[in-house]
């Protein structure tokens, strides 16, 4: 136990002192994720709000023949503008992504609307592309809405009640709650943590392997009066100190990020309380000893620090692949989800973000299943480290 | 005391150590001498244990390398050749670090730290961070690390090469002063002229063999030359394989 202590606290300071390696932990894992976040929630609450809010400019053409319907449009934020002249026109402006949509009032529009025959209005939009299909269906909706007013009016002159027409009136309660819909975005940010995590600890993994078998310091450590078990021990604890260090970090620039993010705009109130913080650290911290274990084992395979950097970035993306997979798949957390590392902290911390209730079963599944198959490696590494072939 | 019996070491199809016995007694030292890839690394990295010997035993003080490894190492101070420092580590930091590993108890580790610096004159930059050191003060700081723990028996390979020479010197009075204070000392070298100033046993390998072994004297009436170089080149001879 002393010698992996003093294993521990050289490498630790030994690190420390390394500019590369600390940056790396304190600067470049922790902000990393965070930063990004805020970019990318700051954009989609960009795009959401421009979408709904601003005033679309629509080339309507034969705007002279429907002015009703113009100034109705008008009123829905909708303005008409002057754009193409002709159909053929109006599919080249579409096409070229020069006008998102156009509208074309034909022109017997007037005549089929005074004879109560439906009268044609085309829109034209490429439907393939995310804002111009938004903008496509604000139009669309504008102009159901001026056809629903116009098809009232004609039912009650013939003293028809407009009610006729609703055999069934839909209500829809969105039961999602606000933070519900802000787990989906916060979703990722597991991701950025055990990412933050790999990245503090990898260095050091490195430097304690492949590095100190470089330098030619491994040869004299091996001759000294201690295992290499308890060698191999230390230096993966070492790991897992800086790998703390940078999730705790890294949870607290996520936590002030998220308190100047105007959230509440796109109808989130993430639970990322002080609480939850320190939750998230205690749901994550199991990770630290597989990811410690994993990059040590990697790299103590390799010959030199430049491949063990190649091949310990590899690892960085092994944990991301059962997020993937769930992210797309939608899945729910599930008793035997637990025991997918990685995954099953993920899940835990979207649940627990999302305000909803954490089974206590779960959060000790994911924990010892995750340090389980961390000691598994931990072992493998430490056999692997009692190798002659180790020396090189 | 480190006895070697008969053994043998294979990496591979490579026969790097073929039945080598010799002796290194108390208060003398021993010249490992051989050009280069004779075995005499493999032979030594089998005496601080970091591999284990195919077929043979050695022991170090009477314990035996391959069953009671740890304490084997407990009895030795290793310097292998071309050993690394922790750069970001102070020369008295590298030290402590493998007093503390070596198990010197916590009340002692400064005061031996201090002589060591002390007695291989280190204290000059034993304060600075190692990145950028000379070749001579790495030597001696790794030197210092490995006797850190007053070790009985001390096995050094290669320790002056890349050095200049007063490094050389220095390392040579170092080596001599750890001889009169009755350690056992076993040095590596393909320098005949290294050796025949410092050793009172030589034993010389080649291809993984010993070819001959005793004083400088008797190895001189055994090949009957009058110069160790000619005795060098005739012993390595015998062994050569035929071609």
């Amino acid at each position: 136990m002393k010698t992996i202590l003093t294993v521990i606290r050289k490498e630790v300071l030994d690190n420390f002192r390394d500019r590369r390696t600390l940056l790396t932990a304190v600067i470049m894992g922790p902000l990393f994720g965070p930063l990004l976040f805020a970019v990318m929630i700051n954009l989609s609450i960009e795009k959401s709000l421009s979408a709904g809010e601003r005033t679309l400019e629509v080339p309507v053409i034969g705007a002279e023949l429907a002015p009703n319907l113009v100034r109705f449009l008008e009123s829905k934020s909708i303005n008409a503008i002057d754009g193409p002249e002709t159909i053929d026109e109006a599919i080249e402006a579409v096409k070229s992504g020069e006008q998102s949509v156009v509208v074309r009032i034909v022109p017997e529009f007037g005549e089929q609307l005074a004879n109560a025959e439906p009268a044609t209005v085309e829109v034209y939009s490429d439907e393939a592309d995310n804002d111009a299909r938004k903008e496509a269906r604000r139009v669309r909706s504008a102009l159901g809405e001026y056809s629903q007013g116009i098809s009232a009016l004609r039912l009650m002159a013939r003293g028809v009640s407009p009610q006729v027409l609703r055999a069934i009136n839909i209500d829809e309660v969105d039961v999602s709650t606000p933070s519900g819909r802000s787990g989906l975005l916060l979703g990722m940010m597991s991701y950025f943590f055990i990412f933050a995590m790999l990245i503090g600890g990898m260095y050091l993994a490195i430097d304690s392997t492949a590095g100190e078998r470089e330098r030619g310091s491994l040869e004299p450590l091996l001759s000294l009066p201690v295992t290499r078990d308890q060698l191999m021990l230390g230096k993966i604890l070492a790991s897992c100190v800086f790998m703390a260090l940078s999730l705790a970090l890294s949870i607290v620039a996520f936590a002030i990020a998220i308190s100047y993010l105007p959230l509440q705009k796109l109808g989130m109130t993430p639970n990322f309380g002080p609480v939850a913080a320190v939750g998230a650290f205690f749901i994550l911290a199991p990770f630290m000893l597989l990811g410690a274990s994993m990059m040590t084992l990697v790299a103590s395979f390799t010959k030199s620090y430049k491949e063990a950097q190649t091949w310990v970035s590899a690892v960085l993306f092994a944990p991301t692949l059962p997020i993937i997979v769930v992210s797309i798949l939608q899945v729910r957390p599930a008793f035997e989800l637990m025991f997918v590392p990685s995954l099953s902290q993920h899940l835990l911390l979207v649940d627990m973000v999302k305000n909803e209730p954490v089974v206590l079963e779960n959060i000790v599944a994911s924990a010892v299943s995750t340090l389980l198959l961390g000691g598994l490696f931990a072992w493998i590494a430490a056999k692997l480290y009692r190798r002659e072939g180790l020396l090189g | 005391m480190i006895r070697v019996q008969n053994i043998t070491k294979s990496f591979g199809a490579v026969q790097a150590v073929r039945d080598v016995s010799f002796e290194a007694p108390d208060g003398k030292i021993t010249g490992l001498l051989g050009p280069n890839g004779a075995g005499k690394s493999t032979t030594l990295r089998v005496l601080y244990t970091v591999i284990k010997p195919d077929s043979g035993s050695a022991n170090i003080d009477g314990v035996d390398v391959v069953t009671d490894s740890l304490e084997a190492r407990r009895r030795v101070g290793a310097l292998p050749h071309g050993a690394g420092l922790y750069q970001h580590l102070t020369a008295r930091e590298n030290i402590a670090y493998y007093a503390t590993l070596a198990g010197v108890p916590k009340s002692e580790i400064d005061g031996r730290v201090e002589k060591v610096i002390d007695e291989l004159e280190i204290i000059e930059f034993a304060d600075r961070q190692t990145k950028g050191f000379s070749q001579g003060q790495r030597t001696k700081v790794a030197l210092a690390r490995s006797l850190v723990h007053d070790p009985h028996n001390v096995i050094l390979d290669e320790p002056t090469s890349g050095l200049d020479v007063t490094a050389t010197r220095s390392l040579r009075d170092i080596i001599r002063k750890l001889k009169s204070n009755g350690r056992c000392v076993l040095f590596s070298s393909h320098i005949m002229q290294e050796v025949a100033a410092l050793c009172d046993d030589i034993v010389i390998i080649s291809h993984g063999k010993v070819a001959i072994q005793g004083t400088t004297e008797r190895i001189l009436e055994r090949t009957g030359t009058n110069d160790l170089e000619d005795a060098f080149v005739a012993a390595i001879r015998r062994v050569e394989p035929v071609a």
